[in-house]
């Protein structure tokens, strides 16, 4: 079978309750959406107090190439426009609207027929997306329709869909290839036609069979599309690596998939674009994974944006007594979060609550030069050095020691016997390299 | 037995010799020129290297500062090693204000209450990029110490009760590499003012005042009686923050008292005056 | 909503393998459990004596230095200061007096390990250290072996019962006398080398008991393959080299595998994790050094064994290979 040649752990995979079917969250009182939900130029809000909006509903607006716009989830009024923080703790503006009924703009196609034909040429594919705010839905939130624009020189050959959901609990992508694959591979063929490219493979980790079995027994329908079962590894979600794992290409340091012919897009993602393009939909919701060893009953939930982390929460039977930690996303890349008050966006993809007992970080060893971060690193890195150096301010060395290419998965964290912060210690001195290196070019 | 203590010596003696004059003509060949005041002034200057001035060391400084007779000198230098200076290479010692650090938040562990434990790599810079303060306040200090890692001159510490840094005005030079190490900008190099006081806003927080208000009970909420009450018109108000201009400033204390926070801030405290506030509230720097 | 405990903030990752210091050392001290038995089964109280006095005698100075020289919080957990002191009691001759074996352990622990900053930062392997030490300090107490209990066969014909050489230092007597290698090989028979009748230190002495612990320690991934392969293999190849040259003056490949500590050098003491290259072809060129080092000190050297030297030696290479096997970075490879 099939994975990426170097580094990698095996966490737990720890996917509870995976046959549960997705619930619809109840649309709460009142939603904050995030003003900005992608990665790339803020948006600005274009309603203001008092507006009354329906869902889909253009809320903000971005004349940025790399931009997205946001919708509005709900039907109501808008309170205000204030900042509450996000899954990064710190206060973002959101736009407060009170809820009343579920009213839809009319042009949004609900019924639950599936389209097959692809209407749309290429251009127009690219503007819809970009008009129905389509991010990457992984979690770092890449405006797609960028990623459907290749810069001159470099040509597109692969479409890749992400359906390896490495991250230990999550099963939001799983429960969407069980529930929608035909959307999806719809979707995929929406992006194949946009980006001209002939040929799609899905990757699907091993320890998701059903999916697996599912998702090629749809394919067999949809021409050049083809399904591809990994072996289990972390962090083989990441684009780099599932681009080495399904083409056995490599991308080189600095470089973006495309330099390789590849394209990768979740298949969240890809169910996002077949709605958009083929109903009309804007991205208002997402399929949210709410899950941990102390919820009594992990579920999926298909939930509106700018739903608050305690609704979620609530809909499980409430914050477990002992709970340590909150955590937007999968423990290995998620952002740990201060409060429950923060909302749900494009690229939250699972609300994960730890007991006391898992919240802490053990004990501190001294480094036994064990090597096994060396061993752990995906992309070939030394962890140890970067944070040793780091750690020493010798930034000269960090950046030698090509932090710049590290992926922040967190292997080396995640397997390192002393339990040293080398995570911690590789991102500062990535950022601090970043601002070198930014500031040199600069002059 | 004789012969061979002998001939060692006289062996090692001619060695001695032989490599003596080489290093001798060696000497002389390479021999370099240099200033003997460069070597006073290198004294005389505070020799922390602690990089303040931007050159390579201590030393590099009095190379400069020999050099060239326009060059304005050691930023960390007190009167004495600048009357010095001065005094070596026979120029008009140069009249500065004394300056120092100031910390520019006062939540810390006292004035926020934590609404979350941080656990992992104790730095600022990092623990940025994951939390606000552990009190919520995005702008605030968060305690974890990159200002006191840098200072050269063991002169700034975190107080264990406060959480905050505290800068030892009698071991700071003002050197600044507190202020260029803390990723929030706090710390900001003032005047001194050690007779009438020193007086600035201690707080950062560019939120409304409804939400500074919320983390952090010393916040400065942008109300504006400052600047209304102060006679020299020193201090501005932007982004719901206030500021007090170092160069207008006459330490009056106006500000002070009329602040209904205890943002605006006077050090030393003891030059606070006694009127103000009969009954001092409960006040931590 | 349960808004009264405070949750904690971290960086990602929010979960943690299952591996651990304690665990890794914790698990190098039970696969040195064979060894141990073996050595008390032929050497007899002797030597569970030495061993108690070793591994006691360790702990207590690691924990008077961290107490008064250094001031930090106790490090007997980590369970490091114990496999020194096994390791080193496994390194020594059963018969050592024991003030001899306490004057190592403070080798060990004061000098190799806290001298250099403690746990992770010491270059050279502390047990080693303190065996090479007592080794040129007191080099009689240190070769005086006692014979092993006889049990498959009878261990006195090849020397006498109370204080034999150790096969490598008979072998080298012989060949110097002009005793053909053959002949020398004979009298030794590598069932009693494999199995541990032989004179020798306490844990070297079974090639069977060591990679029992080796198997162990390989499943537990507290080890790699690399070094014991690489150590052991070019030992044989360049020795069988040599053999193939002049059967005459050099011993068979084998016999320099079953004797002498180079079981227990390849197993435990080259593979220690702190002082050894972090990537796997570092541990490929640091195995390959220890095992030439250790054959040339073997035939031609002045000491009948090399494998202490040679590990050491290799050691002091470490932070060298280290810089030159960077890992294969990803995009760079095929």
């Amino acid at each position: 079978m099939k994975t990426f040649n170097i580094g990698g752990v095996h966490p737990h995979d720890n996917k509870l309750n995976t046959e549960a079917p997705v619930k619809e969250l109840p649309i709460p009182q009142q939603v904050c959406v995030m003003v900005s939900q992608h990665l790339g130029a803020p948006s600005q809000p274009i309603v203001k107090k008092g507006d009354k909006v329906k869902v889909g509903t253009v809320l903000t607006q971005n004349d940025a190439f790399l931009g997205a716009v946001v919708h509005s989830p709900v039907s109501g009024t808008v309170n205000k426009i204030a900042d509450i923080p996000d899954a990064s703790n710190y206060p973002k503006p959101a736009i407060f609207i009170d809820v009343e009924g579920d009213e839809w703009e009319e042009s949004i196609d609900r019924s639950p027929d599936i389209k097959r034909e692809i209407e749309l040429d290429a251009p127009a594919i690219i503007q819809k997306v970009k008009e129905m705010g389509i991010v990457g839905m992984g979690g770092a939130c890449f405006p797609t329709h960028v990623k459907l624009m290749p810069p001159k020189d470099a040509k597109a050959e692969f479409l890749l869909l992400n359906g390896v959901e490495c991250e230990p609990y999550l099963t939001c992508d799983y429960r969407l290839m069980l529930d929608h694959a035909e959307e999806i591979l719809i979707g995929a063929s929406i992006l194949m036609k946009a980006l001209g490219v002939p040929q799609a493979i899905v990757g699907i980790e091993a320890n998701k069979p059903k999916a697996i079995e599912h998702m090629s027994e749809v394919a067999k329908s949809f021409p050049g599309i083809s399904v591809q079962a990994l072996k289990m590894k972390y962090p083989q979600g990441a684009e780099k690596q599932l681009i080495k794992a399904l083409t056995g290409r490599a991308v080189p340091s600095g470089k973006l998939p495309i330099n390789v012919g590849c394209v990768v897009d979740n298949v969240a993602t890809c169910y996002a674009v077949y709605q958009a393009v083929q109903k009309n939909m804007p991205l208002i919701q997402r399929t949210v994974t709410v899950t941990g060893p102390s919820i009594k009953e992990p579920t999926n939930f298909l939930a509106r944006f700018g739903t608050p982390v305690s609704a979620f929460l609530e809909a499980v039977g409430g914050v477990p007594e002992d709970t340590g930690k909150v955590i937007s996303g999968g423990p290995m890349m998620g952002k740990s979060i201060m409060s429950a008050e923060a909302t749900s966006v494009k690229g939250m993809s699972g609300i994960l609550v730890l007991p006391e007992k898992q919240a802490h970080r053990n004990n501190i060893y001294p480094c036994i030069r064990c090597g096994k971060c060396v061993d752990a690193c995906p992309m070939g890195l030394e962890p140890y050095l970067i944070a040793s150096a780091t750690a020493a301010k010798d930034f000269d060395k960090t950046e030698k020691a090509r932090v710049m290419d590290c992926i922040e998965c967190g292997c080396c964290q995640f397997t390192c016997p002393s339990n040293r912060s080398l995570l911690d210690n590789v991102k500062l001195g990535k950022a601090t390299v970043g601002k070198i290196i930014r500031a040199r070019n600069a002059k | 037995m004789n012969e061979t203590i002998i001939n060692s010596i006289w062996l090692l003696a001619a060695l001695g010799l032989v490599l003596a004059l080489i290093l001798y003509f060696v000497a002389q060949k390479f021999k370099v020129e240099e200033d003997p005041r460069i070597d006073l002034v290198a004294d005389a200057l505070p020799g922390a290297n602690c990089g303040a001035c931007g050159k390579a060391g201590c030393r590099d400084m009095a190379v400069q500062i020999v050099k060239d007779p326009a060059y304005t000198g050691c930023p960390v230098c007190n009167e004495e090693n600048v009357a010095r200076i001065a005094e070596i290479l026979g120029r008009v010692p140069e009249k500065k204000d004394p300056m120092i650090a100031v910390v520019r938040c006062k939540g810390g562990k006292v004035n926020t209450e934590a609404k979350a434990h941080y656990e992992g790599l104790q730095s600022c810079s990092y623990a940025a990029g994951v939390m606000p303060a552990e009190g919520g306040c995005p702008f605030g200090c968060l305690g974890f110490g990159d200002c006191t890692a840098v200072c050269a001159f063991d002169a700034l510490h975190i107080n264990p009760q406060t959480g905050l840094p505290e800068a030892d005005p009698e071991k700071c030079t003002a050197c600044g590499a507190c202020a260029k190490a803390c990723p929030r900008g706090i710390i900001e190099i003032r005047k001194r003012r050690d007779e009438d006081g020193r007086v600035y806003v201690g707080c950062m927080n560019k939120q409304k005042g409804v939400y500074s208000a919320k983390v952090c009970k010393v916040s400065c909420i942008g109300c504006g009686k400052c600047v209304k009450t102060c006679p020299q018109n020193a201090i501005t108000l932007e982004n719901n923050l206030a500021y007090v201009n170092d160069a207008l400033c006459i330490s009056c204390q106006a500000c002070v008292d009329a602040c209904p926070t205890h943002a605006m801030t006077i050090m030393p405290l003891d030059k606070k005056k006694a009127k103000a506030e009969p009954e001092a509230a409960p006040q931590t720097i | 909503m349960a808004e009264n405990t405070k949750w904690v903030i971290s960086g990602a990752p929010h979960v943690h393998g299952p591996e651990s210091v304690t665990k890794i050392m914790w698990g190098v001290v039970i696969a040195l459990i064979p060894s141990f038995l073996v050595s008390v089964y032929f050497f007899g109280m002797q030597a569970l004596l030495l061993t108690v006095v070793t591994v006691l005698s360790c702990l207590v100075f690691e924990y008077l230095i961290n107490r008064f020289f250094f001031k930090r919080p106790c490090s007997l957990g980590d369970g490091s200061a114990m496999i020194t002191g096994l390791l080193l009691a496994l390194n020594l001759p059963s018969g050592l007096p024991l003030w001899m074996a306490i004057v190592g352990s403070l080798v060990a622990i004061g000098i190799a390990k806290w001298a250099y900053g403690g746990l992770g930062q010491n270059p050279f392997n502390p047990a080693l250290v303190g065996r090479v030490f007592l080794l040129i300090s007191f080099p009689a107490a240190m070769t005086q072996w006692a014979a092993p209990k006889a049990l498959f066969g009878d261990p006195t014909r090849w020397t006498d019962a109370l204080s034999g050489a150790s096969p490598l230092g008979f072998a080298k007597e012989a060949l110097k006398n002009g005793v053909p290698a053959d002949k020398i090989s004979e009298m030794m028979p590598y069932s009693d080398l494999f199995f541990g009748n032989m004179a020798g230190s306490m844990g070297e002495i079974s090639a069977i008991a060591i990679l029992l612990g080796g198997i162990y320690m390989l499943c537990r991934k507290i080890i790699t393959w690399h070094i014991p392969v690489t150590f052991l293999g070019s030992a044989f190849l360049f020795s069988g080299i040599l053999w193939l040259c002049s059967p005459d003056k050099f011993m068979d490949p084998v016999f320099h595998l079953l004797t002498g500590g180079i079981m227990l050098g390849a197993v435990f003491m080259a593979t220690d994790m702190v002082t050894s290259p972090m990537t796997a072809k570092g541990k490929i060129i640091f195995g390959l050094g220890c095992g030439i080092l250790t054959v040339l000190i073997r035939t031609f050297g002045a000491y009948p064994e090399g494998v202490s030297f040679a590990i050491l030696i290799m050691n002091a290479f470490v932070p060298l290979i280290n810089r030159g096997s960077t890992p294969k970075r990803f995009a760079t490879c095929k």
